[in-house]
């Protein structure tokens, strides 16, 4: 597989230096890794502290500005980043209000953020942690390590950034956080595997004119391969999927997330199929938000997620954000 | 630990043994790191073998700078390191078995196999407990599990080595529901665990570097390069 890279060793400091220079609003820390608002830490707020692989871009880093986070670890390709970023991250943006770690479900991540919590707070900065976990292909039970965070990790950053925006407390902030982590719900399919840079090749085969239903955003197979299926079939499935478990009794926000490999073009299609759908099930939506968000590197596919949604979460989606990844009301 | 074991034939282990140990476990890392990352792209997301290779590399690189002077200082400093520099699940996992084994082995010079059978059923209780597995979830507790199992019943280091290995070869029919590799449920079935794997290669890394004697040369070679800072440790261990 050809990539625009030099070597694989350093895929993810060399981005980082091009994160640097695109983005002088931002500090970047290739050295510790670390994406930093300049302004940081921003008096009388709330700070709010994500990170986690590479490999999903924008997300984290490139959710990073007034409005959503504070400041972004990004760990090596799929794997979570030390303790040592996140010690440092929050020890960089705290101004005395606390910092909110927002950890998708991952057993490193979720280690790793434990870890840092712990150091962190022997240091004196208050830190409270909300957990992502919206991707219903996964069966929650004891049986495995429980849902993966997905596409709801930008629904939980770009609101419970807002309200921190707008001044709230930690509690206050962690509790909306974890209102909006649980109303979210997602399910994706890939049309092709995607290619890590140290192994070169494909993590798993797919063949051609088969998809996998209920990937993750790790290169990992879903649950189940089928034969390939159309924009609409596709949507039906995914929007079933996240409505059997989520139950919407009223809007909802959608997120109709590309893995990275797949065009624009084919994902407007894409939505267009997911709202006849939830228009057939009688699910009113919000608010819509299309493109590569949460990737998996160059997999081809999408995803789906849905947040319910009540007047103050709507408010809060509609503030302003200025971050490299989203931008609007300013 | 008040053992009545006199240890009449049991080896006295010191720093630079642990030091050799885990310079050896980088070695076998490295050399076994492409086999690893093969493992871990069907059920995980191919990169076991570059992040443990990165972890024990900076292991033997802080070991090798300023090694310290006690096997308990040696493994806290090698899991610390190994928890900042691996990331994922396998940097808190590797680090807290290093760490608590290193922990339990206090601050004595110098410690018997028995001791360190001991330790590294600390170290693993406490692996099994952050990570909320037990033996059978597919996991790096099914390697570690016997063998400290095969040393609390003395069958010493190769045994242990030995059921490490038996235990990852065991854990390709299991179904995993730990890890990454439980989001693929019945698809997970199969495939030998990558992390049972990197776990056998440090018990198997372990038994060698017991197996080359004191001196970490030979078996009877007193005199070697190596054995000059051995003994400086050993501090009259002969």
């Amino acid at each position: 597989m050809k990539m625009l890279i030099n070597v694989p060793e350093s895929v993810v400091p060399d981005a980082l230096r091009g994160m640097a220079l695109a983005h002088p609003e931002l500090t970047v820390d290739v050295e510790k890794r670390l994406v930093v608002r300049r302004d940081a830490p921003v008096a009388g707020k709330v700070a709010l502290v994500s990170g986690g692989g590479s490999g999903h871009e924008p997300l984290h880093g490139g959710f990073v500005g007034p409005g959503m986070l504070d400041a972004a670890c990004p760990g090596e390709i799929f794997t979570s980043p030390v303790p040592d970023q996140m010690v440092s991250a929050a020890a960089a943006v705290d101004s005395g209000e606390g910092v909110l770690f927002v950890v998708k479900n991952y057993t490193g991540d979720v280690l790793n953020f434990d870890m840092a919590a712990e150091l962190a707070e022997d240091e004196g900065v208050r830190v409270a942690k909300v957990l992502v976990q919206d991707d219903v292909a996964v069966t929650d039970s004891t049986f495995t390590a429980g849902r993966r965070g997905t596409g709801a990790t930008l629904f939980v950053e770009k609101i419970a950034g807002a309200l921190a925006a707008k001044g709230a407390g930690l509690e206050r902030v962690e509790a909306v956080a974890r209102q909006v982590a649980d109303s979210s719900r997602s399910f994706g399919v890939a049309l092709s595997a995607c290619t890590t840079p140290s192994k070169g090749t494909p993590t798993f085969d797919l063949p051609a004119g088969e998809l996998e239903l209920g990937i993750g955003i790790h290169g990992e197979p879903g649950r189940e391969r089928r034969a390939m299926m159309t924009s609409g079939e596709i949507a039906d499935f995914a929007v079933d999927a996240v409505l059997k478990d989520l139950h919407p009794d009223g809007p909802v926000l959608a997120l109709v997330n590309g893995m990275g490999g797949t065009p624009l073009l084919e994902l407007y299609g894409f939505c267009a199929e997911v709202h006849r759908v939830l228009g057939e099930r009688r699910v009113p939506v919000a608010r819509t938000l299309v493109g590569n968000y949460v990737t998996s590197l160059d997999m081809a596919g999408a995803s789906v997620t849905l947040c319910r949604v009540d007047e103050e979460l709507l408010r809060l989606w509609d503030a302003p954000v200025r971050t490299p990844g989203l931008c609007w009301g300013v | 630990m008040s053992e009545e074991l006199t240890d009449d034939e049991g080896r006295e282990l010191d720093a630079a043994f642990f030091v050799r140990w885990l310079t050896a476990a980088a070695e076998a890392v490295d050399r076994e790191a492409d086999q690893l990352t093969e493992l871990d792209s069907p059920i995980g997301d191919a990169d076991h073998g570059g992040n443990m290779r990165r972890g024990f590399f900076a292991v033997r690189d802080a070991l090798g700078s300023e090694p310290p002077g006690t096997p308990g200082a040696v493994l806290m400093l090698a899991g610390r390191t190994l928890v900042s520099t691996v990331g994922g699940a396998s940097g808190p996992l590797y680090g807290t078995l290093l760490r608590r084994t290193g922990k339990a082995l206090g601050d004595a010079g110098q410690v018997s196999e028995k001791e360190l059978a001991g330790a590294l059923r600390t170290g693993v209780d406490a692996v099994a407990q952050l990570a909320g597995a037990s033996e059978g979830d597919k996991t790096m507790l099914d390697a570690l599990l016997p063998a400290v199992g095969a040393l609390s019943e003395g069958h010493g280091l190769a045994a242990a080595s030995t059921a490490a290995e038996r235990g990852a070869e065991a854990t390709t029919p299991l179904q995993a529901r730990k890890g990454r590799a439980s989001y693929l449920g019945e698809r997970s079935i199969g495939h030998q665990d990558p992390g049972a794997t990197s776990s056998a290669l440090l018990l198997a890394a372990l038994a060698q570097t017991a197996a080359l004697g004191v001196s970490g040369t030979e078996a009877e070679n007193g005199t070697g390069a190596e054995s000059g800072e051995a003994g400086r440790t050993a501090n009259g261990g002969a």
